[in-house]
């Protein structure tokens, strides 16, 4: 099946990035400092940066795959999207702003604020790392798998091409325009995804005269028609995780990395460095919630519109498979040049994604493991920012191979694992150091390490790796193909439920085994007053 | 939107010898201070507690209730959980409203205050 014209789906493509070009073009004749490079010069509004926000954290899998997964699930789908939104309160209310407070570029910045400086921000630089490079690779591999979806390219070489055109563009993106560009990137994005959404939105409710029971009904009698057992189950839970205790537990795990691990993912944390002070951010925050919240509603419609207008067989059966629920949609509804619109916003999408991540990562690594680890807090000047941009090329090259590497095999659990590990690694040790005075540098490591760690061997030792099998085909599901090898020792797809607790007891235990340091006193003195005042906090640059 | 708005450096600096400013240690021991930690606290971690609370029971009875979530409202096809789900968004959209409410007109001006005493005006 071939839809649309891919020539329109390049063609807007292309004009999007031909805007955001020049946009990101203007917007790097300011970059002169380390603050212009990382924070913008920290003179985005909050409403600017709330948008960003949205540009950022909904990516192409939040798009398409809860549109799809509703279609196809129902409400199973729904509760994916609310455990995402709900975590943006752990975002308003403990972190944001004392953050902002206290931090200069990097989660690390916090971190490391009253503890010793060089373990805590080489742990906490790993961390991140690793969050961003897991993030990265699933946001390649789906590049790599809409192409099959919305240009008709299924052969490798065709993919590849696709990966390594996305990789270049995040480089130019980041190399040139910084934190600034990636910035007005995303806020592009975000405005062109969540209008598309919504005039989609108003275009299914207006179909079934602005009622959504019976836009529910006609998804359960579309699915009736083509043969899927149970339509009914379609508005009720656990249609795609109760099978067995098991899966149950395997959705609490998720449910829990995903409220904990939105308020600890790297990306989102640096893009409150990059207003002027706590109140903005704290607006940021505000902004974010409001859009993310409309575009998961929009979602919710969008899915049940695609099962009634498409139905769930039919987006089984199309290339890309759950995900082309939403471009279906809109193929269904406003033919081709609907159908190129939402294909460039989900190619935009994972565009604007993949610029926040790779910034993320290169100031993590000029900022916290050279300027800091290597050259001791003193790098010579400009040496920082210099570094900063080779490492853009050099996590550009690593997505774009890995993201080939990627391609074609089972890799939607890299979200899942990002933000696990997000919660395991980043959030319990933010919120110690913020709120627990006693808190050392023995907690801090033993709890990033220990959440990292866990996770990592979680996941390695779970069904995604190895050992699972589709009882019906008889192929593996896992990322190891041979279905001969199998070492899941450990039963669930997600480690959070494990590795979570886990990093907050390690926390505790390293803290109480351990002495504060020398400076302790007046160290937290200041921390304190500084997160709560705003005394002393990063300010504006004036240009 | 930049610092526009902020007084430039020294605007309200006590002419020099006059008083020192105050250090971090003895601010964090003012009763200004105390009384800010306290306020932001007693909104921050009960509603946090709450919320919480209120995502893991929906998750719970998701995963645990099927069928009470699954409950159909009258003929139509709005369920229970349908309901609870939408409930998740409006109490979001509610804490975020009232917190922002209340940290614009009782917190930040006491911050603001604290601030000035550290920085003498300047920040």
């Amino acid at each position: 099946m071939n839809l649309g014209n891919p020539l329109v789906n390049i063609s807007i493509f292309g004009a999007f990035v031909a805007v955001t070009m020049v946009i990101v073009l203007r917007a790097s004749r300011d970059n002169r400092t380390a603050a212009d490079y990382y924070a913008a010069g920290r003179s985005f509004s909050g409403p600017q940066n709330g948008t960003a926000i949205a540009g950022d954290y909904l990516s192409a899998a939040s798009f398409l795959g809860i549109a799809g997964a509703i279609a196809i699930y129902g409400y199973d789908g729904f509760l994916y999207s609310i455990g995402f939104l709900v975590a943006w309160l752990v975002a308003l209310l403990l972190v944001a702003e004392l953050l902002r407070n206290t931090g200069k570029f990097t989660m690390a910045d916090v971190l490391s604020f009253r503890l010793r400086q060089r373990p805590v921000r080489m742990a906490a630089a790993l961390a991140t790392l690793a969050v961003c490079f897991f993030y990265l690779l699933a946001q390649m591999a789906g590049a790599g798998g809409l192409v099959a979806l919305l240009l008709g390219i299924t052969a490798p070489a065709g993919q590849y091409v696709v990966v390594a055109v996305v990789g270049v563009l995040m480089i130019v993106y980041v190399l040139v325009g910084g934190m600034k560009g990636t910035t007005w990137v995303q806020i592009v994005k975000a405005v062109l995804l969540i209008a598309g959404a919504g005039a989609m939105t108003v275009w299914v409710l207006a179909t079934y005269g602005f009622n959504v029971s019976s836009l529910m009904q006609a998804a359960i009698d579309t699915a009736a028609a083509q043969g899927v057992e149970d339509p009914e189950g379609l508005i009720e839970p656990m249609n795609q995780y109760g099978a067995t205790a098991l899966t149950k537990l395997n959705f609490l795990s998720l449910a829990l990395a995903l409220v904990l691990g939105t308020a600890g993912l790297p990306h989102v944390l640096m893009r409150f460095y990059t207003v002027p002070d706590a109140k903005q951010a704290r607006r940021s925050v505000v902004w974010a919630i409001w859009l993310i919240g409309l575009f998961y509603l929009f979602t919710l419609v969008l899915g049940y519109g695609a099962g009634a207008l498409v139905g769930p067989e039919a987006i089984r059966a199309a290339p890309g498979g759950v995900n082309s629920a939403a471009p279906l949609l809109a193929y269904e509804l406003g033919g081709t040049l609907l159908l190129g619109f939402i294909a460039a916003v989900a190619f935009a999408t994972i565009l604007a994604v993949v610029a926040g991540l790779a910034i993320t990562a290169a100031a993590s690594f000029a900022h916290d493991v050279y300027a800091s680890v290597v050259k001791d807090g003193s790098p010579d000047p400009g040496a920082e920012v210099k570094v900063a941009r080779r490492t853009v090329v050099v996590i550009g090259a690593v997505a774009i191979l890995g993201g080939m590497f990627a391609v074609g095999q089972n890799v939607a659990f890299l979200v899942a694992l990002a933000f696990a590990v997000a919660a395991s690694a980043n959030l319990p040790t933010l919120v110690y150091s913020l709120f627990w005075r006693r808190f050392t540098t023995r907690g801090a490591l033993w709890s990033i390490y220990g959440g990292l760690g866990s996770c990592l061997l979680l996941i390695a030792l779970s069904p995604v790796v190895s050992g699972k099998v589709d009882p019906v085909t008889g192929l593996s599901l896992s990322l190891v193909k041979d279905t001969g090898v199998d070492f899941a020792l450990f039963p669930l797809e997600n480690p959070g439920i494990v590795s979570i607790p886990l990093a907050f007891l390690l926390g505790w235990v390293g803290t109480m085994t351990s002495r504060p340091e020398p400076d302790h006193e007046a160290k937290a003195d200041e921390m304190e007053v500084r997160a709560l005042t705003g005394a002393g906090a990063e300010g504006a640059v004036d240009h | 939107m930049t610092a526009d708005h902020r007084p430039p450096a020294g605007a309200h600096r006590p002419p020099a010898g006059a008083h020192r400013p105050p250090g971090f240690d003895e601010v964090r021991d003012s009763a200004e201070f105390v009384a800010l930690r306290r306020s932001f606290r007693r909104v921050v971690f009960p509603t946090t507690a709450g919320f919480l609370a209120w995502y893991a029971l929906y998750v719970l009875l998701a995963a645990y209730a099927p069928d009470l979530m699954g409950t159909r409202l009258g003929g139509s096809t709005i369920t229970i959980g349908l309901l609870m789900g939408l409930g998740q968004f409006v109490t979001t959209f509610a804490i975020t409203m009232a917190y922002r409410r209340w940290a614009d007109r009782r917190f930040d001006a006491r911050a603001e205050a604290l601030r000035e005493q550290i920085t003498g005006g300047a920040r």
